[in-house]
Order: structure tokens, then sequence, then C-alpha cells
């Protein structure tokens, strides 16, 4: 392949049982593009991203990252190394942030680098300290996630995906789940990333958000890629009646 | 003739000692119990059915039968299949595996309810199953019953008793050898029970300690 984007989703299907979530998505997004993917409930968005990283793996269709693809079939085995692998290129970053509680924050951020790295102690402690400043939280380093609040757990769970130096972000509702004064320190973080040129894959309900940091916003419904776009097109002049009915919902607010 | 506890302090030495290995075999036993309990777990909710059928004969063995039962079973017992165990060593692996089984039931229950999000932010960071279950989900597991688990503890503390039968020269046997040489039953029954209880308030406030320091971590 000559013109490999950075991800690219080929022919995407998954379904649970009966019910198709996903039908023929297809999705490229070149190194340091920032996608945000939008829709309504239950349209798929979440089970997308997690195809992405294996975590939903698709009934058919490719996943690829670079060079790599990610969905290869391969015996029971290797399939699991391989997954292994590739997922610590990937960064995930989830609404109820899924840190890990019987650990402090350093504990949190050293983990995975430590085991599949190989980091010495010294290392991953530096490594833990770099982290944390990027996301204003040095002071923190020594609590268990119990005593943040959610603001600073979901900015503990940025640095913890981002000391596995990942290729992408994949945030999913990265604020949903956070009082409303809290979400700008978490935006910020974002943001932030997005000026280093972190390549971002961001569902989303907040459009404000999405028009202001990404690059192309996606419209999901019923498991389709509806529409998509730049977020000039997609929020000021959208085509299709679907994304103008949500638009109107969701703007509205 | 009333109660005489001057005799008691003669003995003093002895009992002492007594205690000693009752505190000796609970901490052995109870260690086992604890990382028994953890692999028993591990091998009923996810071994291969070849390991997992005689875990679970064995845990049914172990649930269905009285304990003294099983310490015969270790101490005597073995020996005709040519293992001859000390009987400290038969004490301990009888209480530590019989506690096991308890602990193990526990386990079994607390791993399915770790959140499933944990496994996700470990899958996804890049951990295998094997190192997700083992430095994320069973340590949770475990901090989520340490209190029924302390009081298995304590269980495994009362019943250290039964070690006396296969000759463990610990609290109760002590107290039952000054007994047969003074014909002072009720005197050091009352102490040996008098130092059961010291033990246990150590045992509880130990656990208590342990509770609190877990409080964040949860
Ligand atoms: N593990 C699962 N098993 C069965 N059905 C599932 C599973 N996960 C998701 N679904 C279904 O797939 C559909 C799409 O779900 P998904 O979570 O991707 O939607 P979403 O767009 O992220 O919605 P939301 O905005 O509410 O997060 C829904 O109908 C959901 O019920
Ligand atoms: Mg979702």
């Amino acid at each position: 392949m000559t013109d490999q984007a950075f991800v690219t989703i080929k022919n995407a299907a998954k379904s649970f049982g009966k019910l198709q979530v996903l039908r023929d998505i297809n999705l490229s997004v070149e190194r340091g593009q920032i996608v945000a993917i939008i829709g309504p409930s239950g349209s798929g968005k979440s089970t997308l991203l997690r195809a992405i990283n294996e975590l939903d793996p698709l009934t058919s269709g490719e996943v690829w990252l670079e060079y790599v693809q990610i969905n290869k079939t391969l015996p029971h085995r290797q399939h699991e190394a391989h997954v292994n692998q590739v997922r610590q290129n990937i960064g995930m970053v989830f609404q109820h942030f899924n840190l890990f509680p019987h650990l402090t924050v350093r504990g949190n951020i050293t983990l995975a680098p430590r085991m599949l790295k190989g980091l010495s102690e010294a290392d991953a402690n530096k490594l833990a300290e770099e982290q944390l400043a990027k996301v204003g939280l040095t002071e923190k380093i020594d609590e268990h996630p119990s005593r943040l609040s959610g603001g600073q757990k979901q900015r503990v769970a940025i640095a913890r995906a981002l000391a596995m130096k990942p290729k992408v972000m994949l945030f999913d509702e990265a604020t949903s789940a956070l009082d409303h004064e809290l979400v700008e320190e978490v935006n910020l973080v974002m943001k932030q990333l997005a000026e280093e040129h972190m390549t971002m894959i961001i569902v989303t309900h907040e459009m404000d958000f999405a028009a202001s940091v990404c690059d192309r916003v996606l419209f999901m419904d019923q498991g389709v890629v509806v529409e998509e776009g730049p977020p000039a097109v997609i929020f000021q002049n959208p085509k299709e009646e679907r994304t103008r009915n949500f638009l109107r919902k969701h703007l509205s607010r | 003739m009333g109660l005489d506890f001057t005799v008691v302090p003669d003995y003093f030495g002895a009992l002492l000692m007594g205690a000693g290995w009752t505190v000796a075999i609970t901490i052995c036993a109870g260690l086992l119990s604890f990382f028994g309990g953890i692999v028993f777990a591990v091998i009923a909710l996810y071994g291969h059915w070849a390991l997992r059928l005689p875990v679970r004969a064995f845990a049914f063995l172990f649930m269905g039968t009285p304990l003294l039962l099983q310490l015969f079973l270790i101490y005597f017992g073995l020996i005709e299949v040519g293992i001859d165990l000390p009987a400290f060593a038969a004490g301990v692996i009888g209480l530590g595996l019989h506690f096991a089984v308890y602990n193990s039931e526990l386990i079994q229950a607390s791993i399915p309810a770790v959140d499933k999000g944990q496994y996700e932010g470990a899958r996804t960071l890049g951990l295998s199953r094997g190192q997700t279950l083992r430095r994320i989900v069973i340590p949770q597991a475990v901090r989520a019953v340490i209190p029924p688990m302390g009081n298995n503890m304590i269980a495994l503390l009362k019943d250290s008793a039964l070690v006396s039968v296969i000759g463990v020269m610990e609290l109760n046997l002590s107290a039952q050898q000054a007994i047969s040489r003074t014909y002072r039953p009720f005197e050091f029954y009352l102490a040996a029970a008098f130092c059961y209880y010291i033990i246990n308030l150590a045992l509880e406030a130990g656990l208590r300690h342990l509770e609190r320091r877990i409080a964040a971590s949860r």
C-alpha cells in the first residue's frame, strides 16, 4: 500500500449477536490529525473507537495503524501477543477514567512502562514526573486515585496513556462523567495535545470543543457515518437532514 | 477445695512456649490459606478442567469433612504412602488448606465483581490477560474481601487448638500437660483461654490496622 494513512478503517462492520452496530464504515486519519466523532446515543461511536484497539473486535473489515493491520486473523496465542503489542501504540481514555484504585498515581503511570518496556524504577519515576507535569499534577504523584477530583482523575488517566508514548490517542467521552466546572481542565490538556500534533480520535458530546479543536468531524447515526467534513461545514452547513436534526437538539442546549 | 491459681506461674514458661507455637502455626497456616485461597480461586475460575476438577473435589472434601479428621489424614494417613510429615508441618498444611478453601470461595466471588473498566484500562495499555489478572484484578479482589478473610483468620487461630491432637505442643496441649501434672484443669484451661484471648485481640488489632491502611486504595 502506498498512500497509507496513519489510522485506516476499511469496510468495518460489527454485530453484537443479531444487532448490527456498525455498517460499512471507512475512515482514514492522517498523522497529527484530530477527528471528532459525534452522533446520538447508541449510534456506535464507542464501538467504532473500541474496534480500533480490539476491545470490541470487528465482525468484518480491517483496521490499520500505519503499515500494521491491527485486526489480523491469527491463531489465538499469536493474536493475543499481536494485540498486546499494537495496543502499546494506542492510548485510550475512558469516560469513567478506569484508574487502578489500589495503586498510587505513580503506580498507575509506571505500571505498563515498567512491565512492558522494562523501564528501570528510576526511569519510570522520571517518566511519571514528566507526564504529570504535562497535565499539571506533579504534586499528586503519591496520592491514590480515590483522593482526586474527577478532573484530576481524568488528567492522570491521560498521563498514564501518554507514558506509553502512543502514536494515536482515543478519547471516549472523556469529560461526560465530570461535573461541569471540571470539564475545562481536561479540555485544556486535550488542546495542548492537539498543539503538539498528537493524532487523536475523539468521541464527544461537546460540540464547541469539537469545533474548536478538531480538523474533521464525523457524524454517525445507526451504525453508519452519515456525513463527515471540516467542523465549519458540519456545524454550520450540514448537507444531511439527520445531521441537521441532531445538531438542532445539541447546539440549542 | 477452691480455685488455686498459685500453681499457674510454675508453668508460665511452658504456657508461653505453647502460645508461641500457636502464634507460629497461625501465621504459617494463615499465609498458606491466603496464597492457597488465591491459587484455588484462579484455578476454579480460569483453570483447565484437568486442574479445575481435582481442585473442586479437594475443596468439596475440605469443606464437607471435619478439620480434625483432615489433620489425622495428613499426619497419620500419609505415612502409609511414605509421606512422613513432622507434626508442625502437618498441622500447618491441614489448617492452611482447610481455610484456603474458605478464602478461595470469597475470592472466587470477588474476582468477577471487579469493575469491567479495570480490565479494559489494563488491556488497553497492552497488558496481557495474565498480567492484568495478577497486577490489577487479584489485588483488588483480595482487598474487597479483607474483612471476611480476617474472620477466617480468627477462626483459624481458634481452630489451631485442634493440632494438639497430632502432638504439636501448642497452647492447648501445653495447658493439658500442666493439668495432667497438677490436676488443676479449671485454672489451666482458664489461663489458656486468657492467652487465646490476648492473641485474638492482637490479631484483630492487626486486621483493623490493615483495613484502615487499604481504605484509600479501594
Ligand atoms: N457489549 C455489547 N453487547 C451488546 N450490545 C452492545 C454492546 N456494546 C454496545 N452495544 C450496543 O451497540 C449499540 C451501539 O453502542 P455504542 O456504545 O457504540 O453507542 P454510542 O454511540 O457510543 O452511544 P453513547 O453516546 O450512549 O455512548 C447500542 O445499541 C448498544 O446497546
Ligand atoms: Mg459511547
